[in-house]
């Protein structure tokens, strides 16, 4: 088994992400993060879906999303240098005799304090898996409240692009 | 041109050349309706929306053409669910027009509303729900396109009632480009260069042909592959009849009910040539122990076939018949004698067996032979599933393809006498037989009104046993004969029911009566039922238990 990362894109119709992830779920493919978002193109949606599959699996999820209609194109960013991001909202305890030492664990994360109240902040980071899990590792000594994350995103490095072209 | 969506519908369909629809109406197409009615479109009122979907199915399967069904919103639509799902899984060519309730009352549980585009999502190629009048015309084209091109199936499109009545500006277009489907129809050159080296190379090819023969209509290329190559074809269910059964290189069909010949080559074929099938449970038996010695290669329409299953050596998507064309322009024989001769001796000398004593009970296999004998191989054949739909496939000699119309991939009851009634108007002078037992029969014998109210002459043989016969077999062989629930105690007369519709019908208890039987049924107008009551434990053989090689045939020897 291994994470792959697809980016695919969709036409933006009604009904189009139950498409996609209704193939997952029927044919017993494990989503294990999914975004979506616009791209340049009206009408046209992006999203980035992490599986945890065998290459033939993988394989397989690929065909079976290009038969449907509404799919246009799909890329494998795994094997390729790319880019990846996920953006956290942690809101997390803090009491004012804290709130230095959560400062400085937000500033060496690159993160930022979105929202403060008497007991509470809410801290916003962005990055790959290894910086969120290590940024949440920390921030449990304070006490984490709650947490929301948007799901992953990716680019391919360099040039490259995803167009919408069937093959 | 102005118009109303209704009348769109129906100039669409015009369009399309569609001379026939099979239906049930009900309050969402009530405006549809009424523009059949002014127009006078050709619509086969069933008795049941399955009935229609079935019907279309069988309709398609006999010509080639699309099947087109109309159903109402909610019931009437989910009514079609099962054979929607029937004809994916064997992908035939339906459009499926539902209706939907108003568009203000979507989404607030209003009567007879249910989320059919939802439901059908995992059973159609594609589907629709049409929100706007102006993308009608559109979305029809598209959905006839995709219907009937690639690897076809069905696709359907959700009408809100209150569309239906709307006026609009009608133009229908003569193509669409659709951005997100592609088929792929000419096969990669290198590949069929590689699989030409393969062939020649091979010293006991064989090939392995499905239902994807008939869609593309690539019988002819087939026969002519076997034939100049000296290459012996078994062929799936779905797959028989674009072999002639009297070939000499016809081994039947493999798998779990395969004849020795077709099992015992796969076993030890050196090169499997998989034209237009999916390696399939039923054929594969466990699939590691499945066609051991051979190199795969493997030609179907649809890529996701390829690798699903079964890991190909040398894959090639695209349009099967041109495939086939392009690798018979360049193909070269390999040395195939010594295995022709092997193959037609396991042939001869395992052929399919059964006794029928003279003062016995009834064979079925004897039905089915003397059901081939008077109608001389030549008639379009629908089955039911289960014992009576393996005995045919294993005793009817089917000589073209298109004349077996069977529920391969989802094995749905009831499936056989309303698909019969589909092909009986597709082609209304040829003999039509729906082979049934007397489990699935009933589910969806209400169709015996539509073909006395069309006067169908539809013949349909019923292998009686008094048991749901492959459920009672496997409860035989695999739980210790407990025969749960197979036995169906409380059937009715099928000879006074048939009278009840106003069809004639006739019973056959003992050997001598069956050949009778079946002569007076061919000779009489009109639909006609035939009750055959068979030996009850016969049992269909050979069988390869589930999940075991498909060498290890219990009654194969």
């Amino acid at each position: 088994m291994g994470k792959r990362i697809l980016a695919i894109l969709v036409e933006d119709r009604p009904g189009v992400l139950t498409r996609v992830s209704g193939l997952f779920s029927r044919r017993g493919y494990n989503i294990q993060n999914i975004a979506v978002g616009r791209t340049m193109e009206p009408g046209i949606s992006r999203m980035t879906v992490t599986v945890d599959a065998d290459p033939l699996t993988v394989e397989q999820i690929v065909k079976q999303l290009n038969k449907q209609i509404n799919v246009l194109k799909i890329s494998d960013l795994t094997d390729e240098p790319s880019v990846e991001r996920e953006l956290l909202l942690v809101k997390v305890k803090a009491e004012p005799a804290k709130r230095t030492d959560i400062q400085q664990m937000v500033n060496t994360f690159r993160g930022r304090i979105v929202d403060l109240s008497p007991d509470s902040m809410i801290i916003e980071v962005t990055g790959d898996d290894v910086k969120l899990k290590a940024f949440l590792l920390m921030m449990q000594e304070f006490g984490i409240k709650e947490i929301v994350s948007t799901g992953k995103v990716a680019l391919f490095r360099g040039s490259k692009i995803t167009r919408e072209s069937k093959s | 041109m102005k118009m109303t969506g209704a009348q769109m519908v129906l100039s669409c369909l015009e369009a399309e050349n569609v001379d026939v629809v099979f239906g049930f109406p009900g309050g969402s197409v009530l405006t549809l309706y009424d523009e059949i009615y002014k127009k006078g479109l050709r619509h086969i009122l069933t008795r049941h929306e399955q009935g229609a979907v079935h019907a279309a199915d069988g309709y398609a399967r006999a010509s080639g053409k699309p099947g087109v069904v109309i159903a109402t919103s909610g019931p009437g639509a989910t009514n079609l669910v099962t054979g929607i799902a029937t004809a994916y899984m064997d992908s035939i060519p339906l459009i499926l027009i539902t209706g939907q309730v108003a568009r203000p009352f979507i989404g607030t549980d209003a009567f007879q509303e249910a989320d059919i585009t939802g439901i059908t999502l995992p059973i159609t190629k594609h589907n629709y729900l049409v929100k706007d009048l102006e993308e009608l015309p559109v979305i029809f084209k598209e959905a006839f396109t995709i219907a009937t091109t690639g690897r076809q199936g069905p696709v359907l499109i959700d009408l809100p009632k209150d569309l239906q009545a709307e006026i609009g500006d009608f133009h229908y277009p003569h193509r669409v480009e659709i951005c997100g489907y592609k088929p792929t129809y000419e096969g990669h050159p290198g590949q069929i260069t590689k699989a030409l080296a393969l062939l020649k190379k091979a010293r006991r090819p064989l090939i392995y042909a499905g239902g994807g023969i008939i869609s593309s209509g690539a019988h002819q290329e087939l026969l002519e592959l076997s034939q100049s190559g000296a290459i012996p074809v078994t062929t799936t269910l779905t797959g028989l009849g674009s072999i002639p059964y009297d070939y000499e290189l016809f081994l039947g069909m493999p798998g779990m009910h395969g004849t020795y010949a077709a099992n015992h080559a796969i076993n030890e074929s050196d090169l499997l040539i998989t034209v237009g099938a999916r390696f399939d449970d039923r054929v594969t038996g466990k699939i590691e122990h499945f066609a051991p010695h051979a190199e795969i290669i493997h030609i179907d329409i649809d890529p996701a076939e390829i690798g699903k299953n079964i890991v190909a050596h040398i894959p090639i998507v695209g349009d099967i018949r041109m495939v086939l064309k392009e690798m018979l322009k360049r193909f070269r024989k390999g040395e195939t004698e010594e295995w022709c001769r092997k193959v037609k001796e396991w042939k001869n000398s395992h052929p399919l067996r059964y006794k029928q004593e003279e003062s016995g009970p009834i064979k079925p296999q004897f039905v089915i032979e003397e059901l081939n004998r008077h109608s001389g191989g030549n008639a379009i054949v629908t089955t039911d599933v289960g014992q009576h739909q393996m005995w045919t496939a294993q005793y009817y000699r089917f000589k073209k393809p298109r004349t077996l119309l069977s529920s391969g991939g989802l094995g749905t009851m009831g499936f056989g006498f309303p698909a019969a009634i589909g092909a009986q108007v597709a082609f209304p002078d040829r003999l039509v037989i729906c082979i049934a037992g007397d489990g699935s029969f009933q589910m969806n014998l209400q169709e015996l009104a539509t073909a006395v109210h069309y006067q169908l002459p539809v013949k349909v043989a019923i292998i009686n046993n008094h048991y749901l016969g492959m459920v009672r077999q496997w409860q035989e062989m695999f739980y210790e004969g407990r025969y749960s629930h197979s036995s169906l105690d409380g059937s009715p007369d099928f000879v006074r029911l048939a009278e009840a519709y106003g069809a004639k019908g006739y019973r056959a208890t003992a050997v001598e009566e069956v050949g009778p039987v079946i002569k007076k049924a061919f000779n009489t107008p009109g639909p006609v039922l035939m009750d055959f009551h068979v030996d009850p434990e016969e049992n269909v053989l050979p069988m390869v238990a589930p999940n075991t090689s498909i060498v290890d045939m219990i009654g194969g020897e």
